[in-house]
């Protein structure tokens, strides 16, 4: 008898008999000519679509077509993140709708993704910074969210660690969300994956999109390296390649692809407790359950579909690890990476229809994306079984750039780059 | 608790493990050193590794997850075991590999990762419960009551976890960051690299010779080889000096090149003063290079492969290419009775060489059936008893290796006593700079290698890195390598003269594990990862559950993601996922490595960023005068502005604050607004230009006059603001924000090179060049009398508000004079050329102490944009329009001008936008705070209710109550209304009337006067 | 990565900001919303090589197209903007 459900009591029955027992967290499923849904993407959003398409709204008959392996893309690039501490109305509801989920997740998946609410706190260090953190703080707090404001005495007591006595810009405070954290990135994409599996989700991977096949205006499947697949209806959810998939039914996106790098440090003693965002620097740093240092900055700026970034950027994230935390000077970088954004054209992701009659859109996720995961899921699940947005993502529309309805939290307008 | 270091007892002076003829250390001096608190002594050139090994000592760390005792496996940077934390206090670096920390007098190391000792390690349980803590188990359990994640499960996980500490301090050392240009870069000075530098170089060709080891030679140090007749370390130190008599040659020793870069940068790190207790004086630690080559030759030598076999992470199963290291560089012998279990002729010679330094060898394991490879004829050479065919299937010895069980072709098994295991799995190319930009490698089955495919522009391999594997070859290589990477340069370069290499052979038989049967999963543990506790095991459970594709493998089982990126680990565990899901391992598939191939200290790649020096401080012209009048400064973006200029008696800032903006309403002020961008534009079409970038009309503006304009995104929402003057027919003189002085200059030239070429006009900004001092108050005019030369009339009708032009100030200077008033006062900014800024601000002291003149700051200056309602950076935020800013009517139909097409777009022209409105406490005590969101009054603190936000606030001492600036839903609609603001994080609700955002003198009859 | 400006030679990219796509035009004044929606906010994003807008902020404050490839980063062309604009100017014209 092979052993399915994940539990202390399997783990241990299992060490007797020599792990042998354990099945496979999906199956490698060959492509059907058909389903009533193909998600193409098999990264976090798709599998979390698929899932929540069988779970939560019956969908049968669904297939994640995906080019390489599944996860192999942002969710497994990322720095491990997860906050809704959003200023604007359009986001803040979808985002704590996404960490609502995060802190329900392991028990509904069977699958331990280590969501640790270990706290995201964004330091400011002067009064215009202070200003907006309110504004934001309190914006949460109306939507029910949680939010502390921190002074620098706070701040001191909670990270004192940092640099506050010989600062170029001294830290004034921090606006703190205890209720956001970090996940093990990769396990909410095996998570996902298996708990679709198990009901029924064929996930296939190394099957690579190469047209969408329309007739009359109604997409109605795609090609792909291992044939056609005919799609009741055809969701997208390969942030990072949105314009290139996007293509192929015809459409031009408000989007760009940006290169966004990630670091990690070798392993040590964990001293690091919450997330940490620098607010004078482009600078974000949490420390992992195995003891690396997980830190990131800016994108690189450029379009890119490269999965790697250069020198400058590198050197900018780690300038500003040492203006905050001088201490980190002799732990070593271990690696470096880089995952492809779908920056779009006001920051803020789109979860709509498209022009093109049964294909559904999931893109522009920026650099927000891993923490969307669960909601992005939810709701593009909930679009394609209802042909209606999710009523937190109502906002995500793609025709908000023609109506001047964008969703611009930093203020920055129709540059990708600087969101 | 006996371990093998206690019972070899070392004496301090005694290293009982020293052999004659190391090559690479200074046998004539001895050097002090600490491991664990206990004194042991080595030789200059020593790394700690070799000094350790010379006292005998094998137990050198623990590992991650299972606490298992571990030895030095490695003489390199691929080591995965024997790391330290490396100095103490402040300096303390963790995880520092033993094998490449050289060893200096007074150095002082310590084991990590082990509690209470290293000996014994509590933590070293886990080993036992290793069938529960398999690959990715933890994704398993922990799940159950969900609160204990945070609150048990983790804590405990993440008190076992990391390796060692980092500092409790700030880094006390300083690193440099420097760039250097050449035509060729080699990297690496093993036979290789050493033949490409020297072909590259006496072609004239720029060339720089990096080599991350402390001395150049690579493995031609480490083996016992002749060139030329002469030892191999010979000629590669006469190959150095050849080197170093060329011109156009740099020489790099202690430079590893870690990452390829696009446009042919490379990163390199160089320790400058790792190798010395501390750096020197003014010297950094280490410097980061970014190398830009128009070639690079990759001469980076290979790596060699362990053997996965069960208790092959035992303290003194060692690689077989170190051992040589170890005897013929470091003149240390690893052991004294040994067994060498190898695939390939190049592990032969570790017999060899063990023999001749005096070592017993107890017998040579060869996987490779009888009569391939070398081995018997070795084997007679040195007297040894050959196992042909065989494998090592089990190390006796937990804390060291006290023999090991050969089974021979015949499936007879024999223990052999013996304390040192030498391993060959053969070689794989060093190739990580070659993956760095996603250029997979491909699987050569005769060298059983992973070589590069295709390479990023510029770069060629060779030698070993390139599967070139012996000595003769990789000079041939190396030099066609050096040769063609100067040609390509365009320099005319010939081979160098090579020298003569004994014949060598390097034939392998694949060999990655010695398990019996791979599929069962009873082995015991035969790790395939070190440092990271990867078994086969875990192999095979990742394989079952799924987890086939290499990226998967190494994700959920951590293998080849620990501080040796699994450069002793990828190549065995990709034959193992082979194996076990029966596909060649050219099919399936590799990691690319990424950057970078060493890790680096992430304060080099800071440099001298960091504290105080983080970013530039841009200083005002008055600066000095200011903090001589004992002014607290505030950053603003990088400039430093003064906030207020506190007197003696006064309590506090708002004390002064309130002071500062009593004196400009009642008397006189002035202020330094120098970092307002300021942008000269001069040419017939600069009217026309203007016309196109501002929202308002400009044609009109007369000669002499200056005017408030707004500039909007091509999104049709707000972006700058400022007033441009009109100083000659075609020259005027444009300010911005402060914020946005590089941004609008930027988008300037972009409008005027791209979008409208054929309209002739120039910018330059000239912010730095012109200190710009603000006069405001009622008696502005009466000091200005005393500063601007008399023969310019400042009268009102002369110089009315907005008037704008060029005058002379104190006897003769050049300056420019503007009557704009931001604080609604009569006021002028006077621009001086930058030099004479501090001479102003003093003269303006002087002239005006009649006046009651004084400076004041920004806070100040903040305070009465409020009180007149101007938008600033809270409200010019990117997020709104020139509606929303109440300067809707400002947009001018009669012309096309960036943004006015998008800012027509519905939602842009919405009426129920939050628009500017000011707001005034119905209590003058009740603290506005900027951020606080604007509710209906009584409504429920939700969301749902939200209208808007406080975006400024200050008290106002003119009107002896706290105010602020405010959008708010249908603003203009809604004066005398009162609402609520709401400002949950600090629990507090106040009551404010919705008035009009000019508090001050809402007629503008001041600034007139 | 770097850029070889026309003006200033090979730099490090470090030296230039990034606006994006050279390809788009500015909509005539009389130019429909669909177009403006078009200019402002639609964009290919071609995996492959790309006509992109860099400006040299910290060098000669030059406007430059570039051709590069977004997979590679590999750039193949780097022109002043403005002869190019000047160049499609006088096409146009013709």
């Amino acid at each position: 008898m092979q052993t399915d459900r994940y539990s202390l009591f399997a783990l241990l029955r299992e060490a007797m008999r020599g792990n042998t027992g354990w099945k496979p967290a999906w199956r490698k499923a060959a492509p059907a000519p058909a389903y009533d849904y193909v998600i193409v993407g098999g990264g976090g959003h798709g599998l979390a679509t698929a899932y929540y398409l069988a779970r939560r709204y019956g969908g049968q008959r669904i297939a994640v077509v995906e080019k390489g392996w599944i996860g192999g893309g942002n969710v497994g690039r990322n720095t491990t993140i997860v906050r809704s501490n959003y200023l604007l109305p359009g986001n803040e509801p979808f985002y704590e709708c996404a960490m609502k989920l995060w802190e329900g997740l392991e028990q509904d998946i069977n699958y331990n993704a280590m969501v640790s609410q270990r706290g995201v706190l964004n330091l400011f260090h002067n009064d215009a910074q202070r200003g907006a953190y309110i504004r934001r703080g309190n914006a949460m707090r109306l939507h029910g969210v949680d939010a502390e404001l921190l002074d620098a005495q706070a701040v001191r007591e909670k990270v004192p660690f940092l640099n506050f006595d010989d600062a170029r810009f001294p830290i004034r405070g921090g606006l703190l969300q205890r209720r956001g954290g970090t996940v093990r990135h990769d396990a909410v994409a095996w998570g996902y994956a298996r708990a679709a599996d198990r009901l029924g989700v064929d996930i296939i991977e190394n099957c690579e999109v190469t047209g969408i096949r329309i007739e009359g205006g109604r997409a109605m499947g795609v090609e792909t390296t291992r044939g056609f697949i005919g799609a009741g209806k055809l969701g997208l959810a390969c942030a990072g390649n949105s314009s290139r998939v996007a293509a192929m039914a015809g459409l031009r996106l408000p989007i760009e692809s940006h290169v966004l790098q990630a670091f990690v440090s070798e392993g040590i003693k964990p001293f690091i407790d919450c997330v940490v965002t620098f607010g004078a620097g482009h600078f974000y740093i949490s420390q992992s359950d195995k003891g690396g240092l997980v830190f990131g900055g800016d994108i690189d700026g450029y379009n890119s579909y490269a999965q790697r970034g250069n020198l400058p950027v590198i050197e900018d994230v780690c300038e500003g690890g040492m203006a905050l935390m001088p201490r980190i000077g002799r732990v070593r970088l271990l690696r470096h990476w880089g995952g492809i954004m779908d920056m779009s054209m006001d920051g803020s992701p789109i979860i709509d229809h498209t022009p093109v009659q049964g294909l559904y859109l999931n893109a522009g996720w920026c650099y927000g994306g891993f923490k969307a995961t669960p909601a992005s899921g939810l709701c593009f699940a909930h679009l394609l079984a209802r042909d209606e947005p999710h009523p937190v993502a109502t906002a995500y529309r793609l025709d908000r750039f023609a109506r001047g309805a964008v969703i611009d939290e930093k203020g920055m307008g129709a540059q990708p780059n600087l969101h | 608790m006996m371990d093998a270091r206690m019972t070899s007892a070392p004496v301090a002076g005694a290293q009982p493990r020293r052999v004659a003829g190391g090559n690479g250390i200074d046998a004539g001096r001895t050097i002090r050193f600490t491991f664990d608190g206990r004194q042991y002594t080595g030789h200059p050139g020593d790394t700690l590794a070799s000094a350790l090994l010379a006292h005998g000592v094998r137990l050198a760390g623990r590992s991650f997850k299972y606490h298992r005792p571990r030895g030095i496996l490695s003489a390199g940077p691929e080591e995965p075991n024997a790391l330290v934390e490396l100095r103490t206090g402040p300096r303390r670096e963790p995880n520092t590999r033993a094998t490449v920390a050289e060893l200096y007098d007074g150095l002082s190391a310590a084991s990590q990762n082990r509690w209470p000792s290293l000996a014994f390690d509590a933590l070293g349980l886990n080993s036992l419960f290793s069938s529960v803590l398999g690959a990715g188990f933890y994704y398993k359990t922990f799940m159950w009551p969900a609160a204990f994640w945070e609150k048990l499960y983790e804590p405990m996980i993440r008190r076992a976890a990391g390796l060692g500490r980092a500092a409790d301090e700030a880094d006390p050392d300083q690193y440099e960051k420097a760039t250097a240009f050449c035509d060729v870069l080699v990297v690496g000075s093993g036979p290789a690299g050493l033949a490409a530098a020297l072909a590259a170089g006496r072609s004239g060709a720029r060339v720089i010779l990096c080599e991350e080891d402390s001395l150049t030679g690579g493995r031609l140090r480490a083996e016992r080889r002749q060139l030329d007749g002469e030892p191999a370390w010979r000629w590669a130190e006469q190959a150095r000096k050849a080197l170093e008599a060329l011109p156009e040659v740099r020489i790099m020793e202690r430079t590893c090149v870690f990452g390829t870069y696009d446009g042919g940068t490379y990163g390199a790190l160089e320790r400058v003063a790792d190798h010395q207790s501390q750096p020197a004086k003014g010297q950094p630690r280490q410097r980061l290079w970014r190398v830009v080559a128009r070639q690079c030759v990759v001469a980076a030598g290979a790596l060699e492969r362990p053997i996965v076999f069960p208790g092959n992470d035992t303290p003194g199963v060692m690689l077989a290419g170190a051992v040589r290291t170890y005897l013929n560089r470091f003149g240390v012998a690893p052991g004294r009775r040994a067994v060498v279990y190898t695939c390939n002729d190049d592990g032969l010679r570790t017999a060899l060489d063990l023999a001749r330094a005096g070592v017993a060898v107890a017998a040579i394991v060869d996987s490779r059936p009888e009569g391939e490879g070398q081995g018997a004829q070795v084997a007679q050479a040195c007297g040894v008893p050959f196992v042909p065919g065989g494998a090592v299937t089990a190390v006796q010895g937990r804390m060291a290796v006290s023999g090991v069980s050969v089974r021979d072709a015949q499936g007879r098994e024999q223990r052999i006593a013996c304390d040192l295991l030498a391993m060959s799995g053969g070689w794989s190319p060093n190739i990580a700079l070659t993956t760095h930009q996603g250029m997979r490698p491909v699987y050569d089955e005769t060298l059983c290698a992973f070589l590069p495919a295709a390479l990023p522009p510029g770069m060629v391999v060779a030698g070993a890195a390139a599967g070139v594997f012996t000595t003769a070859e990789a000079l041939r290589d190396g030099a066609q390598a050096g040769a063609r990477a100067a040609q390509a340069c365009g320099f005319a370069a010939e081979q160098p003269a090579l020298p003569e290499a004994e014949p060598e052979s390097c034939a392998i038989a694949p060999l990655f594990h010695a398990l019996a049967d791979v599929p069962s999963a009873r082995w015991a543990k035969a790790f395939v990862d070190f440092q990271n506790d990867v078994t086969a095991k875990d192999v095979a459970l990742a394989a079952r559950e799924g987890f086939v594709s290499v990226e998967h493998l190494k994700r959920y089982t951590t293998l080849g993601m620990a501080t040796d990126q699994g450069k002793t680990s990828n190549v065995n565990a990709i034959a193992l996922l082979a194996e076990i899901t029966q596909r060649p391992i050219g099919q399936t598939g590799t990691t690319l490595i990424r950057p970078p191939t060493q890790p680096v200290a992430i304060g080099a790649l800071a440099g001298a960023h960091r504290g105080r020096h983080f970013k530039p401080a841009r200083l005002t012209p008055t600066h000095q005068w200011a903090e001589s009048q004992g002014a607290v400064f505030t950053a603003n973006g990088l400039w430093q502005r003064a906030q207020w200029y506190p007197r003696p008696g006064e309590m506090d800032w708002l004390q002064t604050v309130n002071r500062e903006v009593r004196t400009v309403r009642q008397a006189v002020g002035f202020c330094d607004v120098t970092t307002l961008g300021k942008i000269d534009i001069q040419g017939p079409d600069a009217a026309e230009f203007l016309e196109r970038v501002y929202v308002n009309a400009w044609k009109k503006l007369p000669v002499g006059r200056a005017r408030y304009g707004l500039m909007l995104r091509e999104d049709g929402f707000a972006y700058d603001d400022g007033t441009t003057a009109r100083l000659g027919e075609t020259h005027y003189v444009m300010t911005t924000t402060t914020a946005n002085a590089g941004g609008v200059m930027a988008h300037l030239e972009f409008c005027h090179q791209w979008l409208w070429p054929e309209l002739d006009v120039q910018f330059i900004s000239v912010t730095d060049e012109w200190a710009q001092i603000a006069v405001a108050g009622p008696q502005a005019r009466n000091v200005l009398r005393h500063v601007v030369d008399p023969v310019f009339d400042l009268s009102n009708e002369a110089f009315p508000y907005m008037a704008a032009g060029e005058v002379t100030v104190c006897g003769g200077v050049q300056a420019r004079l503007f009557r704009l008033s931001f604080s609604g006062e009569l006021a002028y900014e006077l621009a001086v050329p930058a030099r004479y800024g501090d001479a102003l601000a003093r003269r303006l002291m002087e002239v005006g102490a009649p006046y009651g003149i004084a400076p004041y700051g920004t806070e100040a200056l903040g305070v009465m944009r409020i009180e007149k309602g101007h938008p600033a950076g809270p409200e010019l935020n990117g997020q709104t329009t020139a509606h929303d800013l109440g300067m809707g009517r400002m947009l001018s139909t009669r012309k096309d001008f960036i943004g006015r097409h998008m800012a027509q777009r519905e939602a842009l022209t919405d009426p129920a936008r939050p628009t500017l409105v000011g707001l005034q406490p119905l209590n003058p005590a009740d603290q506005v705070v900027a951020g606080a969101h604007l509710l209906p009054d009584g409504a429920a603190a939700t969301a749902a209710s939200d209208q808007g936000w406080v975006s400024s606030a200050a008290f106002s001492p003119t009107l002896g109550s706290w105010i602020g600036l405010g959008l708010l839903s249908n603003g203009p609609a809604r004066h005398g209304e009162i609402v609520a603001l709401h400002n949950p994080l600090a629990g507090t609700v106040v009551r404010a009337r919705v008035v009009s955002p000019v508090f001050v003198d809402p007629e503008g009859a001041r600034v007139h006067g | 990565m770097r850029l070889t400006c026309p003006f200033c030679g090979s730099r490090g990219v470090e030296e230039f900001t990034y606006r994006g796509d050279a390809t788009v035009r500015r909509p005539a004044g009389d130019a429909g919303a669909a177009a403006w929606v078009d200019y402002v906010y639609l964009r290919d994003n071609p995996a492959g090589p790309h006509q992109e807008l860099w400006y040299h902020g910290a060098g000669c404050r030059s406007w430059l197209v570039v051709t590069r490839d977004t997979r590679t980063h590999l750039i193949s062309d780097v022109r002043a903007a403005r002869a190019v604009a000047q160049a499609e100017r006088e096409e146009g014209a013709v």
